[in-house]
């Protein structure tokens, strides 16, 4: 097998029970969606971990650069007015 | 893990001594390290190795039982060890997707393991000629392979310390299903009690070089305690294990093949130990070398199974490309 034929990967997504999100879980190799979710169903929901699957070609994820974890984030770290615990509400007031 | 991006991706980081404290102290702060986070290439290639080898070990692990499926005494007991091998292989895909995430490549580590240039535990290069190694390797194998994996799920590589919770969740079925056996087989008849005694004779030792050699002899020990790959030496986790199993070898009625072993009340810092004899580390190297009765036949095994499959590989691929391309004509003529 050459380099072009590599066996592409996908991110696995389970949701354990309806209600809650689909959550990453681990990744596979599959040549292609059905073989993905066939695999993804054996791997991973082996007891009873999973009511729903997605599979995603780890292609088609773009995140974030970690080198701009700076920019991106910390930028949030100083705007506390964001929170309600930057307002004063006096305590006769009771639960807001 | 996100993983098919950084394969072949450039991993050199610049190795000032600012660069490497600054690691270290995201480690010291328990910090996990996930893998698009700058990393001392020490720290990628150890990972690399040890996840590598962990999960070609589940695979060959593979092998000694799935030698047993057909033969299982009882359905109750085939359904168990089925089940069993078909986790060891799930185990093997978790682990080898954690070191996907460090820019290696699936097929790299396969061709790696087939050519002998990586390694796997060579406890899987013992034979299991009866049903009674079955039991012993559950309760023995699994039971040691448990207290190796514990630590590791807060070892400070993410992916790796993720796939570790997954795998310890689903393996403490495995050594309870050995103990069963070895149990049943212990209460039958003199000729199950000897085959019981008989295969934890031969695994006993073996078990206990499974947590590496000493600490004063392990050269990658100290390193990794420090980066937080490692949690405890080998050494102590071993103790761990003899302090654990001997109680339940004496439940079993099984006699534990060291002269040598004897409580001792001041190991373990005074809460006492069993003390234990000499192992056999020229045995250990031996095998680790290639010189196992099974080594050869494993890896034999497993490349047949790698070479039968590539048709199979091949027509998936050219299935999926032929649908893909189908697609597309429909796609326009609409």
């Amino acid at each position: 097998m050459n380099d072009q034929q590599e066996i592409p990967l996908w991110e696995v997504f389970i949701r354990p029970r309806n209600g809650l999100a689909h959550r990453h879980c681990g990744s596979l190799h599959a040549a292609d969606a059905t073989m993905a979710l066939q695999a993804a169903r054996d791997v991973y929901t082996r007891r009873g971990e999973g009511q729903s699957i997605w599979v995603v070609p780890s292609m088609q994820i773009t995140a974030s650069d970690p080198t701009q974890k700076g920019e991106n984030f910390e930028a949030q770290e100083d705007k506390i007015y964001r929170h309600p615990t930057f307002y004063e509400v006096p305590d006769e007031v009771g639960h807001m | 893990m996100y993983s098919q991006g950084l394969i072949g991706a450039k991993t050199d980081s610049d190795e000032t001594p600012e660069f490497l404290a600054a690691f270290q102290a995201r480690i010291d702060a328990d910090e996990k390290i996930e893998p698009n986070d700058p990393m001392p290439a020490g720290y990628r290639k150890t990972l690399v190795r040890q996840i590598g080898q962990h999960a070609h070990s589940e695979v060959i692990g593979m092998l000694p039982e799935g030698n047993w499926i057909t033969r299982a005494p009882t359905l109750r007991r085939k359904t168990a060890l089925l089940a069993k091998v078909q986790d060891e292989g799930g185990h093997g895909l978790y682990l080898y997707s954690a070191a996907e995430t460090l820019g290696v490549s699936r097929r790299q580590m396969t061709e790696e393991l087939l050519s002998g240039r990586a390694k796997y535990s060579s406890i899987f290069n013992y034979p299991t000629p009866t049903w009674a190694d079955i039991g012993a390797i559950g309760w023995l194998v699994d039971g040691a392979a448990i207290m190796n994996q514990i630590p590791l799920c807060r070892c400070s590589y993410g992916p790796y310390a993720r796939a570790m919770i997954r795998v310890c969740k689903e393996e403490s079925f495995h050594q309870r299903q050995g103990f069963e056996i070895m149990m049943t087989l212990c209460k039958g008849t003199q000729a199950q009690k000897d085959m019981a005694q008989d295969a934890f004779n031969r695994w006993w030792w073996p078990s206990l070089m499974m947590f590496g050699p000493h600490d004063s002899d392990s050269t990658n020990s100290d390193q990794s305690m420090l980066w937080k790959i490692k949690r405890f030496t080998n050494d102590e986790l071993r103790q761990k294990f003899v302090d654990a199993t001997v109680p339940q070898a004496e439940y079993l009625g099984l006699t534990i093949p060291d002269k040598d072993l004897k409580w001792n009340p001041d190991k373990n810092d005074g809460r006492g130990g069993y003390g234990f004899g000499a192992l056999d580390w020229d045995e250990f190297w031996s095998v680790v070398k290639g010189n196992g009765q099974m080594n050869r036949d494993r890896i034999r095994v497993k490349k047949a199974g790698w070479d039968n499959g590539e048709w199979v590989r091949e027509a998936a691929l050219a299935h999926a490309k032929k649908r893909k391309a189908r697609a597309a004509v429909q796609h326009a003529a609409e």
